[in-house]
């Protein structure tokens, strides 16, 4: 028995979490589609891009359960991560550089 | 001799962490094919930020904002699942990989009909209407093809192999010890709806 709790405690949430993520996830949809009929001017795209990096933190650290792996899987998502923001940087590092 | 055949058969070599990391590869290279068609997306949205703007009004808001939230409510189910089957409720989690297959089969009846909507407003590659358009206009309807396009293939994929996860489950294939199967099929379905969760921002709402 003790065994059966330590593995569920080890492997998995309790439900409730799933269910609070969802709505989080739900109320920053809802967010995201209200600032978008505001003219918020340059910030506009960077308040959406800020808030779907929300959602995806929370689906990957919750729903794909990143936050009880091991730290091997941490540090393989961040760099990826790491790499996709480094190849959009020195692209428009060089698309803002050179007028075309 | 025969004393090691019988240690090798009745031991069971399992490394489940290992599955999953596994996967997570995979998922890294799925990362590297739809990141590609982001970056194509920003430099050409950069290019021409006014075309995409004008482009983006013909997306429909809500169907979008509909299969955002259908999406998302899919992913939890089958997050849950999982949790069902690490508790031993195997009918509770078979029903929800069930709904979570069903949400995909509502998520792509949307697509079908926003799809229809705007290829009878000639909004689709090489329209009469489209070709007399400005460049990033016709980008903005490209990339929305091939980007969406993509995305519901992945969703028809997903879809199927959470299909063949509900027979493992049925034929005690994946049990409440052994769920790694169901967990490998539930982290494709997550990196789905994050692609979604960065189309639909990027698509329908810049308007």
């Amino acid at each position: 028995m003790d065994k059966h709790n330590e593995h569920a405690e080890n492997k998995g949430h309790g439900y409730s979490i799933y269910f609070l993520v969802w709505l989080g996830l739900l109320t920053l949809t809802a967010i995201t589609v209200a600032v978008a009929g505001i003219n918020l001017g340059g910030i506009t795209i960077a308040t959406a891009i800020v808030i779907a990096s929300i959602k995806s933190y929370l689906v990957l650290t919750i729903f794909m359960h990143l936050r009880t792996e091991s730290k091997v899987f941490k540090i393989f998502v961040m760099a990826a991560l790491f790499f996709i923001v480094i190849s959009l940087v020195l692209l428009f590092a060089d698309y803002s550089s050179t007028n075309i | 001799m025969s004393t090691h055949e019988q240690t090798v058969t009745s031991h069971v070599h399992r490394d489940d962490e290992g599955s999953r990391m596994g996967m997570w590869l995979f998922l890294f290279t799925e990362l590297i094919l739809f990141g590609g068609m982001f970056f194509i997306y920003s430099v050409y949205r950069y290019l021409h930020h006014d075309d995409f703007h004008v482009a983006a009004k013909n997306m429909n808001v809500l169907i979008g904002t509909a299969n955002t939230i259908i999406l998302l409510t899919s992913s939890m189910t089958i997050a849950v699942s999982i949790a069902a089957m690490q508790r031993g409720k195997k009918m509770l989690s078979l029903t929800l990989q069930s709904i979570t297959v069903i949400f995909g089969f509502i998520f792509l009846v949307n697509k079908y009909f926003e799809w229809t909507a705007e290829i009878g407003h000639g909004n689709y590659p090489g329209s009469p209407e489209l070709v007399n358009q400005n460049a990033g206009q016709i980008l903005f309807f490209g990339l929305y093809y091939v980007m969406t396009g993509l995305h519901g293939l992945h969703v028809i994929v997903g879809m199927i192999v959470i299909i063949f996860m509900m027979r493992f489950t049925m034929k005690d294939i994946i049990t409440p010890d052994s769920y790694v199967k169901l967990e490998a099929a539930g982290l494709y379905w997550h990196l789905v709806d994050i692609i979604w969760i960065f189309l639909f921002p990027l698509f329908y709402l810049i308007t």
